[in-house]
């Protein structure tokens, strides 16, 4: 008798079994939905997975193998891409520059305690959600629609998502600001905008800026993708290079070097500026 | 004293400088913005894009998002009437019946709003009455198109009028006339036949009728309940196809939950090998951080690029290029979240006797779990976005159906469809994830 399992040891194996039995459910589930899902995809697809599988290797190899023979061009080709390039990083940081502007005022708009009109807090960030639920690409096609090709409907399409994607991030930040300085500035008279820009932009500043910059960083590749499907830059080179195909690969690897090159680089800095600016809020 | 006095100017000169160069600084970060956005106004063109612009093609596009045109066709040799929705075929008025403003006959009369009308008349010509211009009969002779306006008038600004084409361009209305055709376009507001088609049996039918059909009405079809019936209607409908648009969605969301999953489950085991605290080896642990860095720093372009060339277009190839991608960023993140757990767990499991898998299982993956399933749930969610312009590129979803009727430049009513189905699928992955996430991290 003594030897018997005390009751609240026993509920708590059969407790145990039943979570081990749910997480095990759990796992099994989602194996399942991976391998159906994959089976789905793999048939949906034009080549299969293991047919292609064998061949991932084969287009780099053939475009190096080209650009290697040809490797005399490649300097040359690295200065004919620059301006396009720069056009690329610039629709990127255009776009992070009005985005960001828009996203601080739609920030200070939604954040709660700041907010100028607070029963239109939800109608703020609804319309926010939209923005970042709205894909570039729909945006930057419909706009070369109507205003023809060129960098601007790739930079208003970016700089569209980027208010909803930052607009979210600002005014988290904003929320968690201390809110003692804004009351200060209540109780001397200050006017909206006054307890906005000396009594929270300070504050939140280098938490915004770390944020700016790592969109920064998402929009060169959004840029690069966009220019692809159908605006200038440097995706719109690679485009028409891979269309011509055999003859024109020295440029599309180096196209492929210039942007990894520039998105290593920009990653790099931004990472830097970012530790700094974020280290440099709290120790202050 | 006078030493601190001087202090007292050093402070207040130090202080004096130091604002000014705040200042200075404040004019400067805008002085300098502007300065550049100068540099982009000229060097993206935007005086030449104001000429460029098609402020035209704006009314087109939101007249289009949310309206249809019906038209109503005469072929002028054989005499043949025929009604059809965007002038497709596959929304054609089978034969015999029309719209209810359309009467049919001796001759074909077509109401349109404000009180205007357009009959074909038996002999091959047309008579138009227009409400504050007048009556206008056009008709043919020979090859040539004549046109008889009302009196004292001449052709008014929204007419035009030659050899072998009339046209007449009204806000909701247009007709036009040649040899070979006369046509008449009527404009309504909405997204006709969104759910039945007109050769399906519950086309036209009102809501109640639709409910009473579907769960007390004799079936309409001997083999098939009423409710299956509509269900493959809607399913199979020809003009907006939601069966491929829903499969689409699905394919979009399929390639995001693949890459990312996978993703996680590839860099799950490797960030152990690239934890400091974990790595059998140096090098192993340098080289995998190297490898998860190149993998990060390709763009999603070029490796969908690649992977395109490799496995053909379609969703596979969407969600290998995300996963490529994803592995890179969770290899760093994982790996930094193996690095940051607390050790005491481990050792207090440790001193039980427990082996390193048990001390793995019970000391360290709890510790990491929550982290690591939320990051796989934010990157679900923001893998549902990149899924659509990923899909655009290598041809499958919902990116591809959008790319497709954009190109169209017609088909406006469809993008706005797609458009609406991505924004309502995204938002729904944000809430579910950020929902999930809440749950997991409150435990």
């Amino acid at each position: 008798m003594s030897l018997a399992i005390h009751p609240a040891t026993s509920e708590y194996l059969s407790l145990i079994r039943r979570k081990r039995l749910y997480g095990g459910i759990l796992v099994a589930l989602f194996a399942v939905l991976l391998a159906s899902g994959f089976r789905v995809a793999d048939d949906r697809n034009a080549g299969g997975f293991f047919e292609g599988f064998h061949r991932i290797l084969d287009f780099p190899t053939e475009i190096f193998s080209e650009a290697a023979t040809n490797w005399r061009n490649l300097p040359g080709l690295f200065v004919q891409f620059i301006p396009s390039l720069i056009e690329t990083l610039n629709i990127a940081a255009v776009s992070t520059l009005f985005g960001a502007l828009l996203a601080s005022l739609l920030a200070f708009l939604s954040t709660r305690g700041l907010a100028l009109w607070p029963r239109m807090i939800p109608v703020f960030r609804t319309s926010m959600d939209i923005m970042r639920a709205v894909p570039e690409i729909v945006i930057a096609l419909v706009l070369i629609f109507l205003l023809g090709g060129g960098p601007v409907p790739a930079m208003i399409a970016i700089a569209f998502h980027t208010t909803g994607a930052l607009g979210k991030l600002f005014s988290e930040a904003a929320e968690n600001a201390d809110i003692k300085p804004v009351e200060g500035l209540t109780s001397v008279g200050g006017n909206w905008m006054q307890r906005v820009w000396l009594g929270v932009f300070p504050q939140v500043a280098p938490n915004w800026s770390s944020y700016a910059l790592l969109r920064f960083e998402i929009n060169i590749r959004a840029s690069a993708i966009l220019g692809f499907v159908g605006s200038g830059g440097i995706g719109y080179d690679l485009k028409t290079a891979l269309q011509w195909g055999q003859g024109k690969y020295d440029q599309v690897v180096a196209i492929f070097t210039l942007l990894l090159i520039t998105i290593s680089i920009v990653d790099h800095f931004s990472d830097r500026a970012r530790a700094r600016l974020v280290k440099g809020g709290n120790s202050a | 004293m006078s030493m601190a006095a001087a202090d007292m100017n050093s402070l207040r000169s130090d202080l004096v400088r130091s604002f000014l160069r705040r200042k200075r600084f404040s004019l400067a970060v805008p002085g300098l913005i502007l300065l550049y956005l100068t540099y982009i106004f000229f060097a993206f063109d935007v005086p030449g894009l104001v000429s460029r612009a098609r402020p035209e093609n704006a009314a087109i596009l939101l007249g289009d998002f949310w309206s249809y045109k019906t038209h109503v066709t005469r072929d002028n040799r054989t005499g043949d009437v025929q009604a059809a929705i965007e002038g497709e075929r596959k929304g054609e008025y089978p034969d015999g019946t029309m719209p209810d403003w359309v009467t049919t006959g001796e001759e074909t009369a077509i109401a349109l709003p404000h009180g205007a009308e357009v009959r074909y008349l038996a002999d091959g010509s047309a008579a138009l009455s227009i409400p504050e211009f007048g009556d206008l009969h056009v008709g043919l002779d020979g090859r040539q198109i004549v046109a008889t306006l009302p009196d004292g008038t001449n052709v008014p600004d929204w007419m035009s009028l030659s050899r072998n084409r009339i046209s007449i361009n009204q806000n909701d209305w247009r007709f036009s006339m040649t040899p070979a055709k006369t046509e008449t376009f009527r404009y309504q507001m909405g997204w006709e036949l969104f759910f039945f088609t007109l050769d399906s049996q519950f086309h036209g039918r009102s809501a109640g009728e639709l409910i009473a059909l579907a769960f007390w009405e004799p079936r309409l079809e001997p083999d098939r309940s009423n409710i299956s019936a509509m269900a493959r209607d809607v399913w199979t409908n020809k003009m907006w196809r939601h069966g491929d648009v829903a499969w689409a969605m699905g394919e979009t969301v399929l390639m995001a939950f693949l890459g990312t999953m996978g993703a996680g489950l590839i860099a799950l085991p490797l960030a152990f090998f690239a934890a400091s605290n974990f790595a059998p080896a140096r090098w192993l642990r340098l080289s995998l951080r190297r490898v998860f860095d190149l993998l990060r720093g390709v763009d999603g372009l070029i490796w969908t690029v690649i992977l395109s060339r490799a496995f053909g277009p379609g969703p596979l190839t969407g969600s290998l290029a995300i996963l490529m991608t994803d592995t890179g960023t969770f290899g760093k993140t994982f790996s930094e979240a193996l690095e940051n757990i607390d050790d005491k767990q481990v050792e207090g499991i440790q001193s039980t006797g427990a082996s390193a898998v048990q001390r793995m299982r019970f000391g360290v993956i709890p510790q990491v779990a929550p982290v690591i399933l939320s990051q796989l749930l934010y990157y679900l969610e923001s893998n549902t976005r990149s899924a659509t312009v990923i899909g655009a590129l290598v041809g499958g979803g919902i990116g591809l159906l959008l790319t497709q009727a954009i190109i169209t430049q017609k088909d406006w009513e469809e993008v706005c469809y797609y458009m609406i189905l991505t924004v309502i699928t995204v938002m729904i992955m944000d809430n579910l994830s950020g929902w999930i996430r809440r749950r997991i991290i409150k435990g």
